[in-house]
């Protein structure tokens, strides 16, 4: 499969299934998509409008010639042998322990309901973190890197079992022969020397929430009292983000209906100092006043261009910074194995509640209809892990044709349960905004590599 | 080539021989959290 298009200038032609991207001039945008199913005279005619002869000859022949390398027009067929992934037997190998149900803001759009999830507030005692971590020991086969989410609600309100569980993970890595990667998401309300060592110390990855300008951050970020938490938060952040190097954490935001404009959030942290930055879309029943619909792709598409541009100005100044979703390893990136498996939810990743339940991941905690096991019990609904371990792009209809399948690994499950009922559904709204980022971090890599 | 650069990407098709070992980073566990990204996470065999 291949897909062609325009970005900032740029003419891109992305072979899907061998991964081979190009960066093209104008008669090879045009000669590649009659390429297959016309001979070089008939292309020559057809485009004899805009190209000499000799043109579209050369062009055409280059393509020809990728094409017999394995760069143009390769085929799909990875569908067999993702069939024999699916065979294995699951192993774990990353959970996300939900540390403390229980918040200290009142985000609006919070998916956890405030912390509770839509249950009762509670602290994960040691106890049931203990069984999780010896769970994942247990169940993680030959994995040597085992990742622990410490998430919450606000898991720094249930920070000394944080440190507990840290203290004990470390203590059997040697004899299991495992490696944990601890890391941390906080809201910062909480975050103070004590903890910025610990975390510095122990966890390889620090997600440090903030939605962005001050206006748009206070007004969807706010304590239980309605008072805004961005002139708390946001000097902690910088003091975190520098005590580590500015690497290996990320400042991440959520945009909604209310900041379509959000590439300025965006810029707002990097003028704040930050390197590492992330902004999502929310993702929210179309019920809610904030959530994203419909009509405002186009603006948010858009964004992306505009975000796009700045960061290749700012590179070229000195002042570059990473944006998660445009952050992409052509070189060194994950095999097709990975690419076309999914994200592991409910197979290779489980989530954790503050009483051992098992979920296939985080976003679908508190709905029972998901529950898999609990950590003292193991997994109990092997019939639901089973349609999770299906689950992969070929799974889903709207994927195969999607030349975006080799980035985005098929979506999100909770997000295709979400707004179709179904996880190997799709949500074409997230679906929309994937492309783009995928087309803008090509266009990216295309403009650093100079080409053309 | 004259009209086509190709950038330097990783074989898809050969990482079939070696790949799948699983050992890489899960992508909810890095910055998402509500979005599937694979794309930019590295392979642990390369390092």
């Amino acid at each position: 499969m291949v897909h062609q298009f325009e970005n900032n200038g740029y003419k891109i032609v992305m072979d899907v299934e061998s991964g081979s991207i190009h960066v093209v001039d104008d008669v090879a945008f045009d000669v590649i998509p009659l390429f297959e199913k016309n001979s070089l005279n008939e292309i020559v005619e057809q485009l004899s409008d805009r190209y000499t002869a000799d043109a579209v000859r050369e062009s055409y022949n280059e393509v020809k010639e990728l094409k017999e390398e394995g760069q143009l027009f390769t085929e799909d067929n990875y569908e067999s042998y993702m069939n024999g992934f699916k065979a294995f037997k699951p192993v774990v190998k990353a959970m996300c322990l939900h540390i403390a149900h229980d918040c200290n803001l009142a985000c609006k759009y919070c998916f956890a309901e405030e912390g509770e999830y839509h249950g009762r507030r509670a602290l994960m005692s040691f106890e049931v973190g203990k069984a999780a971590l010896d769970y994942l020991v247990k169940n993680s086969g030959s994995r040597r890197n085992l990742e622990v989410d410490f998430f919450g609600g606000e898991p720094l309100m249930n920070f000394d079992v944080v440190k507990k569980l840290v203290e004990y993970g470390r203590s059997i890595e040697k004899e299991y022969n495992k490696n944990f990667r601890f890391t941390l998401t906080t809201n910062g309300v909480l975050l103070n020397d004590e903890v910025m060592d610990f975390v510095n110390k122990e966890c390889g990855n620090v997600v440090l929430s903030t939605d962005g300008r001050k206006e748009v951050h206070d007004k969807m970020r706010p304590f239980r009292n309605g008072k805004g938490s961005y002139e708390m938060i946001i000097p902690k952040f910088q003091k975190m983000a520098e005590s580590r190097n500015q690497t290996n954490y990320y400042v991440r935001g959520t945009y909604t209906h209310f900041n379509k404009d959000f590439s300025k959030d965006v810029i707002h942290m990097a003028d704040l100092g930050f390197k590492q930055i992330s902004v999502e879309p929310v993702v929210a029943p179309p019920s809610e006043d904030y959530a994203i619909t419909s009509e405002d792709l186009p603006e948010l598409l858009e964004q992306y261009d505009i975000l796009a541009k700045e960061m290749l100005e700012r590179k070229k100044n000195g002042k570059d910074f990473n944006f998660f979703h445009f952050m992409i390893d052509l070189e060194g990136g994950p095999c097709v194995a990975k690419r076309l498996s999914g994200c592991g939810s409910g197979t290779s990743y489980l989530a954790v509640t503050p009483w051992g339940d098992f979920y296939p991941c985080h976003q679908f905690v508190g709905n029972e209809d998901f529950l898999l096991g609990n950590v003292f019990d193991g997994i109990k609904r092997t019939d639901l892990q089973d349609k999770f371990k299906l689950c992969n792009v070929y799974s889903k209809e709207n994927c195969k044709d999607c030349f975006a399948k080799f980035y985005c690994s098929g979506g999100c499950a909770a997000n295709s349960y979400n707004f179709s009922n179904d996880i190997n559904g799709s949500y074409d709204i997230g679906c929309e905004l994937q492309k783009k980022r995928v087309e803008c971090a090509i266009m990216l890599k295309a403009a650093e590599a100079d080409l053309i | 080539m004259k009209h086509i650069k190709t950038l330097s990407t990783r074989d898809l098709k050969g990482s079939m021989k070696k790949g799948g070992c699983g050992e890489c980073q899960t992508s909810c566990q890095s910055a998402c959290k509500t979005s599937c990204t694979v794309g930019n996470q590295s392979c642990e065999n390369n390092k």
